[in-house]
């Protein structure tokens, strides 16, 4: 079968502080997006989720393995490959509409101005920023900065969009709203995403797919856990879908417990451990009731869970 | 009542203007002669008085006298202050434009480049502090040509300031915006006018700025050397008349005419900045 997107054997080395060795961020990276999929990736810090992504933009190249898009392997920053970064990268010099027309212009140069600016407006508009299209960068609130990032990005209309936590710098209200500005651009679209967050909620609000990495170094893509609630989706209605907090309990847990265990399992059984390099992810629908988790163990883990809430607000939707 | 703090400083700086003047005005008139003169000072003519500083009112007087003619030409040595001022901008606007050119084309290279920025370093190191005037004798030589060769020491002395701060500005313009525009396919080109040239503007105004200013120090001096036109070689031909009151009016009209320069420098600066 064909995929969209194919990452096979993905890994990124750094020569080790004392020169000898090397120091492995991630390996064996193995995993599929099909089309207009929208796919996060969730990890502790230090897993190598950013430059995953940077890989697949092309601005990173990878120590092994290789990423196909559209049946070509990606070599170097495309056009096809849309990024949002998560501190915006605007042009500080130019406006908020010349920013989003900066793109537009790169995609079709053929293009007149007056074709650039209808194009760029729409795409304004469509998150809400029809009145600051004149403001620098420096006039934009975080919230808007990260729109007009967002705008750039969607009006270039690429193949792939990549977005690397883009939300990460926001607060929780305005991340909220900018969450469903995302998705109502994204129905609109029909774009192919591959995010990055640390955002649980976030995830599960938005994506169909979600990539679960254990902790580095010597990171891995070892779940990928399918997000069975029927969309539209919205903020209010999300979180009482009876498979919700199940969800979201199978992937609290592993960031809390199993994506350490698996790499500490991993480093002791040692290098003589065959893993397999072209293991694809164990792929979980936390929503079915026979998920493998026993239900004793799910509802401990809930409890646990809540209580991780109050203490991490940042990881509750608001 | 004034409240405003500019209309504050405007009265505290004529009131310092006024002292001084005043000070001045009074020091260089001689005491009256209270008593009779000795007989040196007979023997000198009353010479002693004039080996005085000429009092403000006398320097007024010659720039109203000058600025009321100031491009009049009667001979080499009689020319008005507009036509020297004249000169000397012409000499160091094309020195320092033609200078501009080479190192704002270099600076790119060198800071596109990490490899030309370390090989090239050492040698900028070693030429910049020299004194643009120990270039004079080699550039007389090699040009044999007094005009040129002035052009030439504004050109070798405001290359640095230019080339360092472009240099810079280029090499760290941010690594976002190189990815902006190599995510969007930007050909070199196209990253160097759009992304590169607008970040690192700020940073190559500054040295633009740095390079006028000693630009207009050194023109100075090189014009005592080189001679024939302009204000430096007025200072000193006005020296050798022992015409004080012309040479303290032309002190002031140089520093009239290096700040109009970096004023206007400041506005373009203006002009590119930006906030991030």
């Amino acid at each position: 079968m064909k995929h969209f997107l194919q990452v096979q054997g993905l890994a990124k080395r750094y020569p080790s502080p004392d020169g000898k060795g090397r120091l492995t961020v991630f390996e064996d990276a193995n995993f599929t997006v099909e089309k207009g999929e929208f796919v996060c990736v969730i990890g502790h810090s230090g897993c190598g989720k950013s430059t995953i992504l940077n890989i697949l933009a092309g601005l990173d190249e990878a120590s092994a393995g290789t990423v196909i898009m559209n049946g070509k392997e990606v070599a170097g920053p495309s056009l096809q490959r849309g990024v949002v970064f998560q501190n915006y990268s605007l042009l500080p010099w130019l406006s908020a509409l010349n920013n989003v027309a900066f793109g537009v212009r790169a995609r079709w140069p053929e293009w007149n101005k007056w074709q650039v600016t209808e194009h760029s407006m729409k795409f304004l508009e469509l998150v809400s920023l029809k009145d600051a299209i004149n403001r620098k960068p420096a006039q934009l609130s975080g919230g808007m900065r990260q729109r007009v990032s967002i705008a750039r990005a969607f009006a270039t209309q690429p193949q792939l969009l990549l977005l690397d936590e883009p939300f990460g710098a926001l607060d929780a209200l305005t991340r909220g709203v900018i969450q469903e500005e995302l998705l109502k651009i994204w129905h609109e679209t029909k774009q192919t995403v591959f995010m990055i967050t640390h955002d649980v909620d976030e995830a599960i609000l938005l994506s169909d797919r979600v990539l679960l990495m254990t902790n580095g170094p010597h990171a891995r893509v070892a779940e990928s856990v399918k997000i069975a609630i029927p969309r539209p989706r919205d903020r209010n209605s999300v979180i009482h879908h009876p498979a919700y907090y199940r969800i979201r309990n199978h992937l609290v847990e592993f960031l809390l417990s199993r994506s350490r265990e698996l790499t500490d399992h991993a480093a002791r059984s040692g290098e003589n451990m065959n893993t397999d390099p072209a293991a694809i992810p164990l792929e979980v629908d936390p929503s079915l009731e026979n998920s493998g988790i026993p239900d004793l163990a799910l509802k401990r883990r809930t409890a646990r869970a809540q209580v991780i809430d109050h203490l991490k607000p940042t990881s509750t939707s608001a | 009542m004034l409240r405003s703090l500019n209309a504050r400083a405007t009265v505290v700086s004529l009131l310092f203007l006024a002292v001084l003047l005043g000070l001045w005005e009074i020091n260089s008139h001689a005491p009256a002669a209270s008593s009779a003169k000795s007989e040196y000072e007979l023997l000198m003519g009353g010479a002693e008085q004039e080996t005085r500083v000429p009092p403000p009112s006398a320097v007024i007087e010659r720039a109203v006298e000058e600025l009321s003619d100031p491009f009049y030409d009667a001979g080499p040595n009689d020319k008005g202050i507009g036509i020297q001022l004249a000169y000397s901008i012409y000499r160091v606007l094309s020195g320092y434009f033609m200078a501009a050119l080479v190192a704002i084309l270099c600076g790119f290279l060198i800071g596109m480049s990490p490899l030309m920025y370390k090989s090239l370093n050492p040698y900028i190191q070693v030429l910049r502090p020299i004194s643009p005037l120990a270039w004079m004798p080699l550039a007389l030589f090699i040009i044999k040509d007094s005009e040129a060769s002035a052009i030439f020491v504004i050109f070798i002395c405001s290359i640095w300031p230019m080339l360092i701060n472009t240099a810079f500005g280029v090499a760290s313009v941010r690594k976002d915006w190189v990815n902006v525009a190599r995510t969007h396919e930007l050909s070199p080109w196209r990253t160097a006018f759009t992304v590169i040239l607008p970040a690192a503007a700020p940073t190559i105004l500054t040295g633009m700025r740095i390079s006028i200013g000693i630009a207009w120090l050194v023109i100075v001096a090189a014009e005592m050397l080189v001679g024939g036109t302009g204000i430096g070689y007025y200072v000193w031909n006005e020296w050798n008349n022992l015409d004080l009151t012309s040479v303290i009016f032309s002190i002031l009209m140089i520093g009239v005419v290096g700040m109009l320069l970096d004023m206007a420098l400041s506005a373009v600066t203006r002009l590119v900045r930006y906030q991030e």
